[in-house]
């Protein structure tokens, strides 16, 4: 008996443990104190600078947002943060970045042709949903390869997807 | 293979055969582009106050890539509006057929009887996207533009030579359809035989031969069939079915597949990955040079698409069906490798464009009222929406539906390499390199998603 029909046997337990062990096995990351961070944010020809804030979990961030060109605003999800800033009159609030993760930050302000795409990024910690995202990825491909039936049997076995 | 016909069901039957039902359905697409290019041309200039562009390319996009390419194929096809002014005029009828065609009825020419023209017609929009996704006037001139050349072709060709050679989405509705689980095809290809005078390519008084200049009794996938139902309106003999069937089923044969098809697999998922990395991705330089067409920061972002999807992405792909190779006599040429794996990509492309769809979909679908209740941005009121706030779908969620629908085409993809590599003698040694591919290409996207 070969590994790809023991694989096809055993399938969905195999994949459920080892999705369950892709999603919530503890992600070792280094342990830093909380710390109050200030960063301001310029909102300016359809993009955030930075376009990319890195916090440690747990911190306390303020985002003073301030407007190059028009009244921009900044949302970020995940987050109830709310902005909306006007050329000379920044704004500013302050969270707990207790989520850890990567949240993409948007323009909330209708502001001209690229407003849709103007986003940027905050990072609590290190992206490890992308390391967990991509083991279930190579789930994904054990799942979808190794379970068809050895050779002899391929064509007739496989009848689209399950 | 189970499948079910849907015309044994009397009430299904009568509801394709019928012209009524699609006509009304095409009479309400074709009054939405319409109100797309009035108000495209006369509203408000901000994008996402503006029906042409928040109806069509998140509304439409999300709903044609989310749900009718996947789960009903070519159905959007059947009523889509672009083609019909240009299909009555030649046919000169709405309903029935009446002997006031008119136009040249040229055949379109062999030569370019092919995906090829469709690749490049994508191609071409997709450099343009950026100012047309956002700008609404650019959105309704490309759609006016569109319905302008298929009245030409229409006048000049026969049947739907636009739609079957031209249309830059009919050939990415084509290519992904063969994922839906839904078909025309003839229940028994002996009667077809049987059957001297054709009437399904011929047309009779009950029906328009077929505009898609396809023989039912030839189709093996989804590609050529338009599913505008004339076949089943024209056959006396009753033997053309709508077929319920299992996902991917025209997958499963890739022996059939010719380069431009293939080809059309690796350009879409080629362009998904850099449409996720400029729209999506971190840098606004990118999203910037993307939307300034003619200067020289375009000129590279250009550049950079070609090489991404015509040199980069074919030559890995190729690479990997090289290095997967058993050495074996009997193993295919490059070419031939190429076209038999490259179907096996369509699963995870449409799974690319549909994540893509469904972020976009997400983030912007608060759009789509306000834009509706103000079509002109008169500040009129007409829905009661023209205040709404915008509010963004699902975020708390994060990107992990996006994710889930990446793996889920993944795992697909996966098991049609492996199926092609086992047809192919090859065995897992060569799809362990075609599933790197497929893994790198997910995690470029994968990482824009969630890091």
């Amino acid at each position: 008996m070969g590994l790809t029909t023991q694989f096809s046997k055993a399938r969905v337990p195999v994949l459920f443990v080892l999705a369950g062990l892709a999603l919530f096995l503890p992600w070792r990351t280094p342990v830093i104190a909380p710390v109050e961070r200030t960063v301001r944010v310029v909102a300016r020809d359809f993009a955030f600078t930075p376009g990319t804030l890195t916090v440690n979990p747990g911190d306390r961030v303020t985002i003073e947002l301030a407007s190059g060109d028009f009244v921009h605003g900044l949302h970020v999800e995940g987050y109830d943060v709310n902005l909306t800033a006007e050329p000379g009159q920044p704004a500013s609030a302050t969270f707990i970045a207790d989520r850890p993760g990567t949240f993409r930050i948007r323009c909330s302000v209708p502001c001209g042709p690229l407003h849709p795409f103007m986003a940027g990024r905050l990072r609590v910690g290190p992206p490890v949903a992308f390391w967990r995202a991509l083991l279930l990825a190579v789930l994904a491909i054990l799942v979808g390869g190794l379970a068809l039936r050895h050779s002899s049997r391929a064509k007739t076995a496989d009848q689209g997807f399950p | 293979m189970m499948r079910f016909d849907l015309t044994r069901v009397p009430i299904v039957r009568a509801i394709f055969v019928a012209r009524g039902p699609q006509l009304a359905l095409q009479l309400g697409a074709m009054s939405g582009l319409i109100l797309v290019l009035v108000a495209g041309l006369l509203g408000t200039p901000v994008g996402s106050r503006n029906p042409a562009t928040v109806l069509v390319w998140i509304a439409w996009w999300a709903a044609l890539i989310i749900v009718a390419v996947p789960f009903f194929g070519r159905l959007w096809c059947s009523v889509c509006p672009l083609p019909l002014p240009g299909e009555w005029l030649q046919r000169g009828a709405m309903l029935r057929p009446r002997d006031t065609g008119r136009g040249l009825g040229l055949r379109w020419p062999r030569r370019l009887r092919s995906m090829w023209l469709q690749n490049g017609a994508f191609v071409l929009v997709a450099l343009f996207s950026l100012p047309v996704l956002t700008q609404p006037r650019l959105t309704a001139l490309l759609l006016a533009g569109l319905v302008l050349l298929s009245i030409a072709i229409s006048m000049i060709f026969e049947r739907r030579s636009f739609c079957r050679y031209l249309c830059p989405v009919g050939g990415f509705i084509a290519l992904y359809s063969q994922a839906a689980p839904l078909e025309l095809r003839v229940r028994d290809a002996q009667v077809c035989a049987g059957h001297t005078t054709k009437t399904c390519y011929t047309g009779s008084a009950t029906g328009f031969g077929c505009p898609w200049m396809a023989f039912p009794a030839g189709l093996t996938s989804n590609v050529a069939c338009g599913v505008c139902l004339e076949c089943l309106r024209t056959c006396p003999l009753d033997n053309v079915a709508i077929n319920l069937r299992p996902m991917g089923a025209d997958l499963l044969d890739s022996s059939r597949i010719r380069l431009d098809e293939a080809f059309k697999s690796l350009l879409l998922l080629g362009s998904a990955l850099v449409y996720v990395f400029v729209l999506q991705g971190p840098s606004s330089t990118l999203r910037s040079s993307a939307a300034a067409v003619g200067t020289a920061a375009w000129l590279a972002y250009v550049a950079a698409f070609f090489l991404i999807i015509a040199v980069v992405l074919p030559a890995l792909f190729l690479l990997a069906i090289t290095v997967g190779r058993p050495g074996t006599p009997g193993w295919l040429s490059p070419s031939q490798g190429f076209r038999r794996f490259a179907p096996s990509l369509v699963p995870l492309g449409l799974a690319a464009w549909a994540a893509f769809s469904v972020g976009f979909l997400l983030t912007n679908a608060s759009y789509i009222l306000p834009a509706l209740s103000d079509p002109l941005g008169l500040g009129w009121n007409l829905l009661g929406s023209s205040g709404m706030p915008w509010a963004p779908i699902g975020g708390s969620l994060g990107a992990w539906p996006l994710v889930v629908i990446l793996l889920i085409g993944l795992a697909w993809s996966s098991r049609r390499v492996r199926a092609v590599a086992e047809e192919l003698g090859g065995g897992v040694r060569a799809a362990i390199p075609v599933w790197a591919f497929s893994l790198l290409v997910t995690s470029v996207m994968i990482w824009v998603f969630v890091a």
